[in-house]
């Protein structure tokens, strides 16, 4: 956030999430489900979804209760808040495609330890009034969201040759496997984390005025 | 911040806060509950009868046992000591058209969940399904895509012994291309360690269940 | 099925890396790897908790189960980890205050430490027994703590190479643990049995 500016718009408060504070590429949190589920695209976009609403939710209701939340209890209230959501979310998913909910696993009851939410709700959603809260929660949520379908994306195209479970290359393309096993998604985020610090690099060199660390 | 020195607060006031959170989240969470219960169930059904479909095709319709020492039990009961579920498979007639099982046993990454079909008329292993696994793709997945490997499962030979308490020949698994008796599986070149796992599943599984299943197989076939 | 207690050690401890294979615990193994004496204490107070957790929710899932309460499941672990680790704190403050000052500062990291409620989940979703339970958190916390060393030790010989400056940070440590994560690939097919 730029400094000096004490009340963010609704749209910068959206677009936090999405780019300045992208929880996947600049903060680099909620690093497990991160890496674990992106073996595809769908699994990408399901846990980020999932996440989302966790996210979104409990920062609604921790945003509405911010004035009668004693300091002392906070972080308990929290954690339970969280927790509800993701057993909420945890069913949902049962009910609408057991397929996805195999394919995440544990994975989804990890959210409750996901450092994104609880981060939010304490740094966040509980000083802000609830459509302020609620905005900058769904950017976030997008934000992750998006940073797992990149990692996702590019690890089911080169590993298996297909993106959201269409055959991108025809029979004859020979996988590369690895970047489906866990070794993959270690090299991949890397590899965006490079192209990113490549670009502020470029863009430090060519401005006129040096630019802070992202 | 509106309470700079705020003065510690009252117990009071702290318990009645974690109370009222805990209501909300006790509603939310029964609610979600309740509300996706039938979905859930449903969804489950499903799942369960297209595995079973898959191994046992022509099957209409499925019911859950539990085998045990102490007979055949439906399995909407708790699961009993020792028991063996079993998925039985009926056609559209409501005759048994064969019976599911699961085994499993730790393959080269983790463990791998197979599901087999098993006909009591063949005394055979008739099919076979893969429930989960995490080996690795392009070479552990040859369990069910390598049609020459899934050929062993046409009719794998599991016939009991004369004294009913264990197969008459164990499932083995043997080095490619050596396959001499109906109760060997062709191991798949390059994926032995998945195919071995494949095969000490199901003879784990079928050295429990079909000694259990055996004196209630009429049971079974009056469709209960 | 019943695991063999030797293959869920060897197996967890190696082929199932916490760390290098399952993605749990990443958050302090990026950040508390960057020097050999800290990652010894760290990863010992995180077993150590893995421990404890695993023993209260195999206690906890039995509750739940015998009361038919299987949603409220998750929320009890939370509660009773997060409980657990403070009951710890406190014990270790009265009682073996060298043992705190060792351990102290790491136990509140440790609460939102996924490895930890990743012990209590998969256990549970694995229907493992007592001592199968036991064997997989002390192997998990000696897994954790093998990656957290190794990570420190490589880390700590990068500080006398020159490194390009795109490549410093987050980025440089998530390559080497790509590399690291390749090595522990070997390890698969350990215990597999025969």
């Amino acid at each position: 956030m730029i400094p000096g500016q004490k009340n963010p718009t609704n749209m910068e408060e959206f677009l936090e999430g999405i780019w300045k504070q992208n929880p996947v590429f600049v903060m680099v949190l909620g690093m497990c489900p991160t890496l674990a589920v992106t073996v595809s695209a769908m699994n990408a976009v399901s846990m980020g979804l999932a996440t989302t609403f966790v996210l979104v939710a409990s920062c609604l209701l921790i945003s509405l209760m911010r004035n009668i939340i004693p300091k002392e209890v906070r972080i308990a209230t929290y954690i339970l808040i969280i927790a509800t959501f993701v057993t909420v979310v945890d069913y949902l998913i049962q009910a609408i495609s057991l397929a996805v909910y195999d394919a995440l696993g544990a994975f989804i009851q990890l959210i409750v330890v996901n450092c994104i939410i609880l981060g939010r709700a304490e740094a966040h959603a509980s000083k802000t009034p609830p459509v302020k809260a609620v905005i900058n929660a769904v950017g976030m949520g997008l934000g992750f969201t998006i940073g797992l379908l990149a990692l996702g994306g590019v690890r089911e195209i080169f590993g298996a040759g297909k993106l959201f479970g269409f055959s991108l290359f025809g029979p004859d393309f020979q996988p590369w496997v690895v970047m489906v096993l866990p070794p993959g998604g270690f090299f991949v985020l890397g590899a965006w984390l490079l192209l990113f610090n490549w670009i502020d690099s470029r863009k430090a060199v060519k401005s006129p005025l040096p630019l802070g660390e992202g | 911040m509106s309470d700079a020195p705020a003065p510690i607060t009252p117990s009071a006031a702290m318990i009645r806060t974690l109370a009222l959170v805990a209501t909300i989240c006790g509603i939310l969470i029964v609610s979600a509950y309740q509300g996706t219960f039938d979905a859930v169930q449903a969804n489950k059904k499903l799942a369960l009868e297209r595995a079973v479909f898959k191994v046992i095709p022509g099957a209409a319709r499925v019911s859950e046992f539990w085998a045990s020492p102490a007979g055949l039990q439906p399995a909407a009961g708790a699961a009993s000591e020792g028991g063996v579920k079993l998925y039985a498979a009926y056609d559209p007639t409501g005759a048994l058209k064969g019976i599911a099982a699961e085994g499993a046993a730790k393959g080269y990454a983790d463990v791998v969940r197979v599901m087999y079909a098993y006909d009591p008329a063949k005394q055979a292993v008739t099919g076979l399904g893969v429930v989960s696994m995490r080996e690795t793709p392009g070479i552990g997945d040859k369990i069910y895509t390598d049609q020459a490997f899934l050929k062993n499962f046409e009719a794998l030979d599991v016939k009991l012994a004369a004294d009913g308490k264990a197969l008459a020949h164990a499932v083995k698994v043997v080095k490619h291309g050596t396959k001499q008796n109906p109760w060997e599986i062709d191991a798949i070149a390059g994926a032995t360690v998945t195919t071995k796992a494949v095969g000490r599943g199901i003879n784990e599984s079928a050295q429990r269940l079909l000694p259990l299943l055996a004196p209630h197989l009429d049971t079974l076939k009056e469709g209960k | 099925m019943s695991e063999s207690l030797s293959s869920i050690f060897v197996g967890t401890l190696l082929a199932n890396n916490f760390v290098l294979a399952m993605f749990l615990g990443l958050c302090p193994f990026l950040g508390v790897s960057a020097r050999l004496n800290t990652a010894l204490p760290m990863g010992a107070a995180t077993t150590f908790v893995m421990v404890v957790a695993s023993l209260c929710a195999f206690a906890l899932n039995w509750l739940v189960t015998q009361f038919h309460m299987e949603f409220l499941r998750l929320i009890s672990y939370i509660v009773i980890i997060a409980s657990a680790v403070q009951l710890v704190e406190m014990f270790l403050k009265k009682n073996s205050p060298t043992l705190f000052r060792a351990l102290g500062i790491y136990l509140p990291l440790i609460t939102t430490n996924c490895a930890v409620l990743g012990v209590a989940l998969f256990q549970t979703a694995r229907e493992y027994n007592f001592l199968q339970a036991l064997t997989f958190a002390t192997a998990g916390g000696a897994g954790f703590t093998l990656a957290l060393l190794l990570m420190a030790g490589l880390r700590e010989r990068l500080n006398f190479s020159t490194v390009p400056k795109v490549v410093q940070g987050t980025a440089l440590s998530l390559m080497l643990a790509g590399l690291l994560s390749l090595a522990f690939m070997g390890f698969a097919g350990l215990g597999a049995g025969e």
